[in-house]
C-alpha cells in the first residue's frame, strides 16, 4: 500500500532525526574530545558493534526477557481469571474498582525496599515487582473486556443451546482476548520501564545490572550502547506484542 | 388436519411497569406446518422481536405456551435455527467457523466428521461464499455477513427456521438477492419459516401466510393466504390490491379509540382478491 510505504518512510526519516540530534547535542554542547565525545552516536555504535560480537551481552539481555516473560505469565495468571471475576459481577467491581486503582497509581518502584527485606535479594523480587506492575493492565482490560462482550454473542450461543462451559470457552473467553491482549501490551510497556531499575537490585545479571557495571567500569559508550539497546528491544517486544493483537482481532 | 411443527398459543407479551405491568402484545396464536412460510408483519414496537425470541425459546411470554412438533418448548431447540436482526457473526473466526459454530455443541445433534464437513461445505455453497471461506467477518460486506449468519442456520439443517427482520440493515438490491436466496433454500431443504418484518412488500414476495400485527397493545389485526408462485416480482397486480388491503387494515385499527378492559371483538380479516388469494380457515 502506497499509504503505509509513506508512513513506513516518515517513520525511519523521524528515527534518523533523532539520531541527528543526538549528534548534535553531543557535538554542540559538548568539548571536542572530552568526556561527552564519548557519548556520541559514533562512539556508541562502534561500541554497540562490538558488545553484539561478544557472548555476554546475549546472557544479559536473556536474563532480562526471561524476567520479563516470568512476571507477565503471573500477572496473567492472576489478572485474567480476577478480571474475569470483577468484570461479571457489579458488586464485584464496585468493592475492588477503588482500591485497584490505588494500588495501580503506586509506583512498583517504591515497594523496592520492602520486598527485599521480606524476600531478599535475588530473583525473586524483581519477579514480584514486575508481576505486580503487569497486573494492572491486565486485570482492568480484562475487566472491561467482560463488560464490552457483545450481547448479541451471548445470545448467539444461548440460540445453539451452549451449555455454561461452552459458552465461557467458546464466546467468553475468545470474546475477551482482545482486551486481554491489549493489556497484554500495556504491561509490556510498564514492564520493560520498571525491568531495568529492578536489576539494579543486588542481581548479577540483565540489562539493569549491565548499565550499573558500564558506569562502573566508566565505559560510557558502553553504557550508551545499552540504552540504545534497551530502546531496541523494548520496540521490538511492544511490536511483538502489538502484531499479537492484530492477528487475533483480524482489523 | 396438517401436522403442526411449531404452535403457538395465546401468547402475551409486557413488561413490568411502577404500577402492575404494560402489556405489548396480547393473545397471539400461531400454527406453522410442514413447509411453510409465515410472515409476521407489524410497525415497531408491537414487540414482534420478543415475540420471535418467545417462539424460539430465549425468551419467556407472560402468558401462554409454544410447542414444538407437539412437545412444549422449554428453551432453545436443535431443530429450530434463528437468524437475528445482526448477523452476529463472531469477529476471531473465519466465515466457515462462523457457519460450523455450535455444531459440536454437547445439546446439538452428534455428527460424524465426514457429515459436520459435509453440511458446512454444503451451507457454505448454498449461500455462494465458497470463495471467501477463509475471510474474517470484518472483511466481509452486510450483505456476505448476512449470508454467513444464513448460511450457520442452514448448516444445522433445523426444520423450523426463524428470522428476525434479517435483511433490514442491508440495501434495496441485496436485500432483493437475499430475499431470493431464502426462497430458494426454503423451497429445496422444505424448512418451514417464521419472518419478522416490518416491510409489506417484504412479507408479499416471501410469504406463504402473512399475519398483521398491530394497536396497543398488539393483537393480530388479520391474516392472508398468498396462493401466487414464485417468483411473484411480476404479479404486481394481485400483490397490489393485498397491499392495499393490508394498510387499511392497519389503518383502520389505528382509528379505533384506545380498547377498553374487554377484548376487541373484530374478527380476523381475511383476503379477497380473487382467484388468487382465499381467505384462512383454521
Amino acid at each position: 500500500m502506497g499509504k503505509h510505504a509513506i508512513h513506513g518512510a516518515l517513520g525511519v526519516a523521524g528515527l534518523f532525526g533523532l539520531i541527528l540530534l543526538w549528534w548534535l547535542g553531543v557535538h554542540l554542547f559538548g568539548e571536542a574530545d572530552g568526556l561527552s565525545a564519548r557519548f556520541s552516536p559514533q562512539a556508541t555504535l562502534g561500541s554497540l558493534i562490538e558488545l553484539l560480537g561478544q557472548a555476554e551481552v546475549y546472557e544479559h539481555i536473556w536474563v532480562s526477557l526471561k524476567r520479563i516473560l516470568i512476571g507477565l505469565v503471573l500477572a496473567l495468571l492472576i489478572g485474567v481469571p480476577l478480571g474475569l471475576l470483577v468484570g461479571s459481577y457489579r458488586h464485584l467491581e464496585a468493592a475492588t474498582t477503588p482500591a485497584f486503582q490505588f494500588l495501580r497509581m503506586i509506583s512498583p518502584l517504591s515497594w523496592m525496599p520492602v520486598v527485599v527485606m521480606l524476600m531478599g535479594v535475588g530473583d525473586q523480587p524483581i519477579y514480584f515487582l514486575l508481576a505486580f506492575a503487569a497486573l494492572w493492565p491486565i486485570l482492568l482490560n480484562t475487566a472491561a473486556g467482560v463488560r464490552q462482550l457483545d450481547p448479541r454473542w451471548l445470545q448467539l450461543s444461548r440460540s445453539l443451546s451452549a451449555t455454561r462451559w461452552e459458552t465461557l470457552c467458546k464466546v467468553i473467553i475468545p470474546g475477551v482476548l482482545g482486551h486481554v491482549l491489549t493489556g497484554v501490551r500495556l504491561a509490556i510497556g510498564i514492564l520493560w520501564i520498571v525491568l531495568v531499575p529492578c536489576e539494579m537490585l543486588g542481581v548479577s545479571a540483565g540489562l539493569g545490572y549491565f548499565i550499573l557495571d558500564t558506569r562502573d567500569r566508566l565505559a560510557y559508550s558502553e553504557l550508551m550502547a545499552m540504552v540504545l539497546l534497551i530502546g531496541v528491544l523494548g520496540f521490538m517486544l511492544d511490536a511483538m506484542a502489538r502484531g499479537l493483537h492484530r492477528r487475533w482481532v483480524h482489523a | 388436519m396438517t401436522e403442526v411443527l411449531l404452535e403457538a398459543r395465546g401468547i402475551s407479551l409486557g413488561y413490568p411497569r411502577e404500577q402492575g405491568w404494560q402489556s405489548v402484545l396480547e393473545n397471539f396464536d400461531l400454527q406453522l406446518a410442514p413447509g411453510e412460510v409465515i410472515t409476521i408483519l407489524g410497525p415497531s414496537g408491537v414487540g414482534k422481536s420478543s415475540l420471535l425470541r418467545v417462539l424460539a425459546g430465549l425468551q419467556q411470554a407472560r402468558a401462554g405456551s409454544v410447542s414444538l412438533l407437539g412437545e412444549p418448548l422449554q428453551g432453545p431447540h436443535p431443530r429450530l435455527a434463528v437468524a437475528f436482526q445482526d448477523p452476529s457473526l463472531l469477529p476471531w473466526l473465519s466465515l466457515e467457523s462462523n457457519v460450523a459454530f455450535g455444531l459440536d455443541f454437547a445439546r446439538q445433534p452428534t455428527l460424524a466428521a465426514s457429515e459436520r464437513r459435509a453440511r458446512i461445505d454444503h451451507a457454505i455453497e448454498a449461500v455462494g461464499l465458497q470463495h471467501a471461506r477463509e475471510q474474517y467477518p470484518a472483511q466481509l460486506s452486510g450483505g456476505m455477513a448476512q449470508r454467513t449468519a444464513l448460511a450457520r442456520c442452514l448448516a444445522r439443517q433445523p426444520q423450523v427456521l426463524l428470522l428476525d427482520e434479517p435483511f433490514g440493515a442491508l440495501d434495496e438490491v441485496t436485500r432483493a438477492d437475499m430475499q431470493q436466496l431464502l426462497l430458494q433454500l426454503i423451497a429445496r431443504h422444505n424448512t418451514a419459516a417464521v419472518l419478522i418484518t416490518h416491510d409489506i412488500d417484504e412479507a408479499l414476495l416471501l410469504s406463504d401466510r402473512v399475519l398483521l400485527l398491530g394497536n396497543h397493545p398488539a393483537r393480530t389485526l388479520g391474516q392472508w393466504h398468498i396462493d401466487l408462485p414464485q417468483p411473484r416480482e411480476q404479479r404486481v397486480e394481485e400483490l397490489g390490491a393485498l397491499r392495499i388491503d393490508i394498510l387499511k387494515t392497519l389503518r383502520r385499527a389505528s382509528r379505533t379509540p384506545e380498547p377498553s378492559s374487554e377484548p376487541m371483538p373484530l374478527p380476523s380479516e381475511t383476503a379477497h382478491v380473487p382467484g388468487r388469494l382465499h381467505p384462512h380457515s383454521s
